[in-house]
């Protein structure tokens, strides 16, 4: 369905309104096969909505927005066949085991049982969970049930996967570990779209942009980003923005 | 005192920004006692019979007839052999079958004993007996008048002269309602802020503990005052139950009722931990016995005796005794002393356990 | 893909910690307490006499009286006001009053009249108790002629239950109740608990279908519902004797169907809920006005018509209907053909508004 050339995000004038309130207003952009994706922006920007409306999970008001070369609006349902998604909520079956949240999730994707039972036992060697694969999720403690969560979004080797603030509430260094995981689906040509208000995770990004107010105010490579606002770090260029908006309101 | 009350705002907001929930609160009372008192009953009225009438003569028509003509009857089938009958028990189609035997007329006349045979369907009892024993009578007086035997009786029906079932069920209504919000709704809504997290926030916050399951408390406790005026008023204007005796009496018992209520689901929220469970132990252990054991639908002197010991201590059984005593019988506060003692000692027993648990939780 | 599903959902109930002891439980104890519990028989009324008469006959009709089942003197009173003071105490149900000279007058021919006083609070026991008594008085008195044409085999027969024995009544409404219980209340709280946990939204992002997602959802259900079934029937065969006049096969076709409509109910509540206690008391709502509107406690045909026309839209009083009618009538699905039609409708209505309200995308 795609072409290695054709973006596999793609969005045009792309808005959500709930009643009189706009929580995304007209955002364009794309995202290039095996890209590194950051979305960024304060609580309330209107991140989680615009992914949420990429994911199929949200209709959009106005505007197109193509995953995968389908229509979010109009094919929802062959979108979610191309993406993984991790939410900002832990949202694995806290009452099934490593091994068994695993194998419902191949098989909704349709993996065969031996596929299924290759691929479980690659990843848990991957995450080092060998020991925990009989263990019930909900016991886990909080990194490694991102990492799982990440795992099984990936389980079935979408084209992208989409992250809602995938490591909020851990230490650093269990952050950094997670995002070895993030570039490891990368290599393998998985596209990553990632919200964070981290802005050291930003730095991580191939490219990012930063949303306020529902707009997309600011997207490029970190590098070119921090030298348009004269900045040293992300975290600048961010308050720069806030700032601005404060000012024009 | 500040604190306590803006926590006690924060739970209004809670309850009243969930409409739905708030109009089937507010909504079930009046849903319950409009169907009591409007929708069901178990008096006998045009039950369908069937008749097998191989005579067919003056006799039986005129038995027939008064049948049909009676409130609690309608002729609705008319058949030919005992096969037929029994078809249409099967179908139930028809509560009662009237069979007479060929000759019916003469018989009668001559020899005074002409058969006639009344066939009701046992699947309810009580139905059962009140369709034969109508049927008879309507029969006895169709009959030509004999001399008039055994002793008449003058019946009166005391503190409800039309012998309505609403006056029973008000009660009911009233007991089962307040232990349906102050229990299982107060247990639920504690578990949600545990099951989802809140509850740490807000125990980190200065409040007292105990207070912040007190604030809880404070709305439903509102909500089932609301219900119970609503109920009262209801049973008063729509369907005429007046309340006999006091007043005061009664709102004393259903304010000790309602402190009873919701320690029990201050209990339950404290020995379980997912909403679910709240649920299914106050739905299984509190109001599936209120249901049965407290005398709101079966007498309790029905009851084998252990069943009778064990309805003593459903919390609803005293209180729908004492409901039932004052406001229907209007007696005085002597005769429901044992009610309220009983009600009073309950609550003193499951505020403290709850009280204590709740403090070993933390 | 469904078969994933269904494992999930089938691994999730026999995990829990609460619902698989409660689906064994539950049935265990409504089905060995309830049939008790729920019975509606009036019997062993306290009786009361005020017998201003002191005569003979008026102790030979006590006897006779008290020597029923129905009966038992509990107390003697002076005059009428006295005897009030005993009902209103709870120690007597009824009161007889028999008026001086009764005997003298009696002897004469003139018919003294005695007089009945009932509590009446709840309807169905004074009417059944004053239709008890009114039946033994109006007997004709020993010692004395009978004359005239009197019916005298006017035979009384009651069908399916010729004892009328009200756990025969009972025991098939509770294997309703237990069916609408259990598999009602678990599907509804079960999307709405996906709901709160956020697991759904994984499922909504992947390419899970509606009908599928639906399906995996009724289908444990379904097989829960069924085992509760066999066990209720095995329970009311090895308890109470009590086997089902019609054909097995024929109650699991009926239950099949009946399941899918309850939980299918269940579903479409949790799809409209956002909240546990939410899905709960629409779920209470719904099930309290279902249940009491079926004619599983009250008959069908004495609710005024409007209410009559109404609970043809209630899938529980069809359910009711063919359950009673197969267990005690011995009838076969072609006489049940319009129970399992409707069934079979509110099952399809209910199924599709649960995947069309199951919604993937806001």
């Amino acid at each position: 369905m795609t072409t290695d050339s054709e973006p596999v995000i793609y969005t045009e004038g792309l808005t959500k309104r709930f009643g009189a309130f706009t929580a995304v207003r007209g955002i364009s952009f794309a995202v290039e096969r095996g890209e590194i994706f950051g979305f960024l922006g304060a609580n309330g920007a209107g991140k989680t909505t615009a992914m949420r409306m990429l994911c199929g999970l949200s209709r959009p008001t106005a505007g197109i927005a193509r995953v995968a070369g389908y229509d979010v609006a109009r094919q929802p349902e062959q979108v979610k066949r191309c993406i993984g998604y991790m939410s900002q909520r832990f949202s694995l079956y806290g009452d099934l085991t490593v091994r068994e949240n695993l194998k419902l999730y191949g098989g909704i994707y349709g993996m065969s049982r031996t596929h299924i039972r290759q691929k479980t036992a690659h990843v848990l060697q991957e995450l080092r969970l060998d020991h925990e694969a009989d263990k019930l999720v909900g016991d886990l403690p909080l990194g490694w049930k991102q990492k799982l969560a990440f795992s099984v979004a990936i389980f079935h080797e979408p084209q992208v996967v989409f992250l809602d603030e995938p490591t909020g509430g851990v230490d650093p260094l269990t952050r950094r570990r997670f995002w070895e995981l993030i570039y490891g689906a990368a290599e393998r040509g998985i596209t990553v779209f990632v919200t964070t208000h981290y802005m050291d995770e930003a730095e991580y990004c191939d490219r990012v942009s930063i949303m306020v107010d529902g707009e997309i105010r600011a997207l490029d490579t970190p590098r070119r980003l921090r030298q348009q606002f004269d900045a040293a770090g992300m975290d600048e260029v961010f308050r720069k923005l806030v700032r601005v908006r404060q000012a024009g309101a | 005192m500040k604190t306590f009350l803006s926590f006690i705002h924060k739970e209004f907001r809670h309850i009243l920004r969930d409409r739905r929930t708030m109009l089937i609160l507010l909504g079930m009372p009046i849903a319950q006692i409009l169907l009591f008192g409007f929708a069901i009953s178990t008096e006998v009225k045009n039950s369908r019979v069937a008749v097998l009438d191989p005579s067919a003569d003056v006799a039986t028509r005129r038995i027939v007839e008064r049948l049909d003509a009676s409130a609690y009857f309608e002729v609705a089938h008319r058949v030919d052999c005992m096969e037929q009958v029994d078809e249409l028990f099967r179908r139930g189609e028809i509560a009662l079958a009237v069979v007479f035997s060929p000759y019916f007329a003469s018989e009668l006349q001559h020899t005074g004993e002409a058969r006639l045979q009344l066939i009701a369907d046992g699947t309810e009892p009580n139905q059962a007996q009140m369709v034969a024993g109508y049927a008879a009578q309507v029969v006895q007086q169709a009959l030509p008048r004999g001399e008039r035997q055994g002793v008449t009786a003058c019946v009166r029906y005391l503190f409800n002269p039309q012998a309505k079932s609403a006056f029973n069920f008000v009660p009911g209504v009233m007991g089962m309602i307040l232990l349906l919000i102050c229990a299982m709704m107060t247990s639920v809504s504690i578990v949600r802020e545990k099951e989802l997290g809140s509850m740490e926030v807000l125990l980190a916050s200065p409040m007292p503990p105990l207070g912040i399951v007190l604030a809880k408390a404070v709305p439903y406790f509102v909500l089932s005052g609301v219900n119970l005026a609503t109920i009262l008023l209801l049973s008063r204007y729509v369907l005429g139950v007046p309340v006999q005796g006091s007043l005061a009496l009664l709102s004393g018992i259903s304010l000790l009722y309602i402190l009873l209520s919701l320690s029990l689901g201050l209990l339950i929220s404290n020995v379980v931990r997912s909403q679910m469970a709240a649920v299914l132990v106050s739905g299984m252990g509190l109001i599936m016995p209120t249901i049965i054991l407290s005398g709101l639908m079966f007498p309790i002197e029905s009851m084998p005796e252990v069943l009778q010991y064990l309805s003593g201590i459903v919390p609803a059984r005293w209180y729908i005794s004492a409901v039932r005593k004052v406001m229907i019988e209007g007696v005085e506060m002597f005769h429901v002393w044992r009610e309220i003692c009983v009600l009073a000692g309950m609550t003193v027993v499951l505020l403290t356990t709850s009280i204590v648990t709740f403090n070993k939780r933390l | 893909m469904l078969l994933f599903l269904i494992e999930k959902e089938f691994k999730q109930f026999l995990r829990n910690s609460f619902l698989p002891r409660m689906v064994v439980m539950m049935p265990l104890m409504m089905m060995l307490v309830l049939p008790w519990a729920a019975n509606q028989e009036v019997r062993s009324l306290a009786l009361c006499v005020v017998d201003h008469d002191e005569s003979v006959s008026t102790h030979r009709l006590t006897e006779r009286i008290v020597a029923t089942d129905y009966f038992r003197l509990t107390c003697k009173a002076a005059d009428y006001n006295e005897a009030l003071q005993q009902v209103k105490r709870g120690e007597a149900d009824i009161v007889l009053e028999f008026p001086v000279h009764f005997e003298r007058d009696m002897q004469r021919g003139q018919h003294p009249v005695v007089y009945v006083a009932t509590n009446a609070v709840d309807g169905t026991k004074g009417t059944i108790g004053s239709a008890y008594l009114t039946q033994i008085l109006s007997l004709p008195l020993p010692g004395r002629q009978t004359a005239e044409a009197v019916l005298s085999p006017l035979s009384q027969q009651f069908r399916f239950n010729p004892h009328l024995d009200y756990k025969v009544f009972m025991v098939p409404a509770m294997m309703v109740m237990l069916l609408t219980l259990l598999a009602g209340y678990l599907p509804a709280l079960n999307i709405v608990t996906e709901k709160e946990r956020g697991t759904i939204e994984q499922m909504n992002v992947s390419p899970v279908g509606r009908l599928q997602f639906v399906m995996a959802k009724l289908l444990p259900f379904w097989a829960v519902g069924l085992f509760v079934m066999t066990l209720c029937l095995v329970l009311a065969a090895l308890v109470y004797g009590l086997v089902p006049q019609g054909s097995i096969a024929s109650i699991y076709v009926m239950a099949a169907v009946y399941i899918l409509v309850v939980s299918g109910m269940g579903l479409v509540i949790s799809n409209y809920s956002h909240t546990t206690q939410q899905a709960v008391l629409v779920m209470y709502f719904f099930t309290m006005i279902l249940l009491l509107m079926s004619g599983l406690l009250t008959p069908v045909r004495s609710m005024p018509e409007w209410a009559q026309y109404i609970s043809a839209a209630n899938p529980l009083r069809y359910f009711v209907e063919a359950m009673r009618a197969i267990f005690l009538k011995g009838s076969t699905l072609a006489d049940l053909n319009r129970q399992l039609t409707a069934l079979l409708g509110f099952a399809v209505l209910f199924s599709v508004w649960a995947v069309f309200t199951y919604r993937k995308v806001e």
